[in-house]
């Protein structure tokens, strides 16, 4: 019996056992604005300088108002906004009464390809200070290079794909899927902590 | 005064090796008729292999024909001197082009914002060098003098008037530059340097000489000032170079490019001023019985600029966009719009560190590679119609005046018809009827729906008509 005892402290030390450490946090996260999702990620908003996906079934489904008190505060503080290669157009009025002043809104018209790219430049850039894109047909390469744009140039990265693509490995810091019915924001995956199992309401009213 | 002399002992040969991509490939310039052709200057790698100027060129072939040849252009050389004139004027406000091959600039009142003369030169020489032009400078208190001594002399700096007397009594007399008849006169009279020629009693000098001579000589001591006609820049721009080859690939055609663009931002940093836009032209190779016209390439800039980098960035952008319809003989740039230059307001702390390029560098760079409609703003325009609604410009004022109406975040650009069934009506109808005046005219009955996978849109129908509803946009 007493053979089978074996310091904890060799152990440690032959690396066998793993050892949950205190993730360093931190320190700007970028609020999103809805109450209940920043109480469910680990560090209380969205991952500062890096690539965010958010999946949702079609477009129009409420990728708008998760965005717009964080596109709202940003563009207050006099950063830049840039939407690369949106579906629609944006209508002006409603992202007033949303709280986002329009002029420090960018439009850039692309094709796929040249999409990717600009997103690139505008994140490595460092002068926006979030830039939106929905990336149709991209690999994981292509989120890669953008998140580490995103890395190099402390920017804000948002990329809105299918919920098709849930199914897919990402590299992307946090990955929120929208569920339009019943209304509600499922945490996919998020860096620096547990993806929260319980889908967080999503109110209707805007 | 103090006046700084720069002389350029091989311009030719520089301006034609500067725009070449291996310099160290033996360079022989060449003049003369069609008869005689004769080597007029070679490069360093070319005399290693024995070539001289003067030589003929039949002499020379006979020997190697490891070496190229270029056309010896005098027009050339005098476009690089007016361009070195323009980035002397940086310097100071005072350059003269008097003497061929030589710069002549009043050096002594920048002193002040260049620090110095030790530090000037050697920033002087650091950026001559950088272009890729050998050359001597010499410092003294009047003009002629500073040209005479950089026959001699090199990296020389006389400051006053008795230490620049002694420095000229021991210059040889044929290289002080009177005309050789003169020159040749005085060494027959046993007269070598120009401590002799000083020494003598000046009537008798004008009794044997034309009266140029003891003016010249007066000039040069300081005695008696020099009228120089200063150097005005052009208000614009212009540069061409001919290619000794046929281009057909971008990629031969960017060398050239980044010269030209580097002598504009040469030329743009003189005159303090930025470029807002420029035209490069693409000069095909004339095929037989008809011209071919060239192919030009506008680069247009949303703000003034003349940074040599961004703007070889945005050209090639632009240039790599362009199908090259024949082989290209020569690049031609022309720069005409040249607005003053205002930097761009940058904070002393910027909040991020790696804030590498600004917002307008940035735009360009879009625009650049995705066309000049791109890059677009987005501004509320007061109109009922949706469609009317917005514009694709950014307005500087805030946008004030709308009515909180529940509108969509998204709209299509064209309605589409809604043909899904289980589609639920929440609210509505909204009557938006406006623009009869302006032949745009719409009547329409809005509604907002609900489809069955729970999206909410926008949809209508036109007041009157039969037909579905259209979607016209996502309360997304």
């Amino acid at each position: 019996m007493m053979g089978a005892v074996v310091s904890l402290d060799a152990l440690l030390d032959e690396r066998r056992v793993w050892k949950g450490r205190p993730q360093v946090q931190p320190v700007a996260a970028q609020p999103t604005g809805h109450a209940l999702l920043d109480a469910a990620l680990p560090i209380g908003g969205w991952p500062p300088a890096a690539l965010t996906e958010i999946l949702i079934p079609a477009n129009g489904s409420g990728e708008l108002r998760l965005l717009w008190p964080t596109l709202a505060r940003l563009a207050d503080s006099g950063e830049r906004i840039v939407l690369v290669a949106p579906p629609y157009v944006p209508y002006p009025q409603a992202w007033q009464s949303a709280g986002v002043d329009v002029r420090q809104l960018s439009v850039i018209n692309a094709n796929d390809t040249d999409a990717l790219w600009a997103v690139e430049q505008c994140l490595r850039s460092g002068s926006c200070g979030a830039v939106l894109c929905w990336p149709s047909k991209v690999d994981d390469r292509a989120l890669r290079r953008l998140q580490v744009a995103a890395e190099t140039g402390e920017t804000l990265a948002f990329a809105c794909r299918g919920q098709q693509a849930a199914a897919n490995p990402s590299p992307a810091a946090l990955r929120i899927a929208i569920d339009v019915r019943p209304s509600q924001l499922r945490v996919l995956k998020c860096r620096g902590g547990l993806a929260p199992s319980s889908p967080i309401p999503f109110t209707t009213d805007a | 005064m103090l006046w700084a002399c720069v002389l350029l002992p091989q311009l030719a040969l520089d301006g034609v090796m500067r725009r070449r991509a291996e310099p160290d490939r033996p360079l022989a310039l060449i003049s003369g008729t069609a008869q005689r052709r004769v080597l007029q200057t070679v490069n360093a790698t070319a005399r290693e292999l024995g070539l001289r100027p003067g030589q003929s060129l039949t002499s020379a072939h006979a020997m190697t024909r490891e070496f190229d040849t270029v056309e010896y252009d005098p027009k050339q050389t005098e476009h690089w001197h007016r361009l070195l004139a323009a980035w002397a004027y940086r310097f100071s406000s005072q350059v003269s082009l008097k003497y061929p091959r030589v710069l002549l600039m009043e050096v002594e009142s920048s002193f002040g914002l260049f620090g110095p003369w030790p530090v000037f030169e050697a920033r002087l020489r650091q950026e001559l060098t950088a272009m890729g032009f050998s050359h001597r400078i010499v410092v003294a208190p009047n003009p002629l003098a500073a040209r005479m001594l950089a026959n001699a002399h090199d990296g020389l700096a006389v400051t006053c008037n008795d230490s620049l007397l002694q420095r000229l009594e021991q210059m040889p007399v044929n290289r002080l530059g009177l005309s050789q008849e003169v020159s040749t006169a005085l060494g027959r009279m046993g007269l070598q340097c120009l401590r002799q020629v000083l020494a003598l009693p000046r009537d008798t000098l004008a009794r044997r000489f034309p009266a140029h001579v003891l003016q010249h000589l007066d000039t040069l001591i300081g005695r008696r000032p020099m009228a120089l006609e200063c150097y005005v820049p052009p208000d614009h721009f212009e540069t061409r170079i001919e290619l000794n080859f046929d281009v057909e690939s971008h990629q031969a055609l960017l060398f050239p490019l980044k010269r030209m663009i580097a002598d504009l931002a040469l030329f743009l940093g003189g005159r303090d001023s930025g470029v807002q836009r420029f035209v490069i032209h693409l000069e095909h190779v004339p095929s037989v019985g008809s011209t071919a016209p060239d192919t030009l390439i506008n680069v247009g800039l949303l703000s003034a600029e003349r940074e040599a980098n961004m703007l070889f960035e945005l050209a090639r952008g632009r240039l790599e966009q362009v199908v090259v319809p024949s082989p290209v003989r020569a690049l031609k740039l022309q720069a005409k719009d040249l607005p003053a230059f205002v930097p761009s307001h940058r904070e002393l702390f910027d909040e991020r560190p790696q804030q590498s390029m600004p917002w307008e560098q940035l735009r360009e760079r879009l625009r650049a590679r995705l066309g000049d409609e791109a890059v677009s703003g987005l501004s509320f325009h007061a109109d009922h119609r949706p469609e009317c609604a917005w514009q694709p410009t950014a307005l500087s004022k805030p946008a004030s005046g709308f009515n909180p109406v529940l509108r969509p975040g998204w709209l299509l650009r064209k309605p589409e018809p809604l043909a899904e069934p289980g589609l639920r009506v929440l609210a509505g109808p909204e009557r938006i009827e406006s623009g009869w005046w302006d032949g745009g005219d719409v009547r329409r009955d809005y509604y907002l729906i609900e489809t069955r996978s729970g999206q909410r849109g926008w949809a209508y129908r036109s007041v009157g008509g039969d037909s579905g509803l259209l979607l016209h946009g996502w309360f997304a």
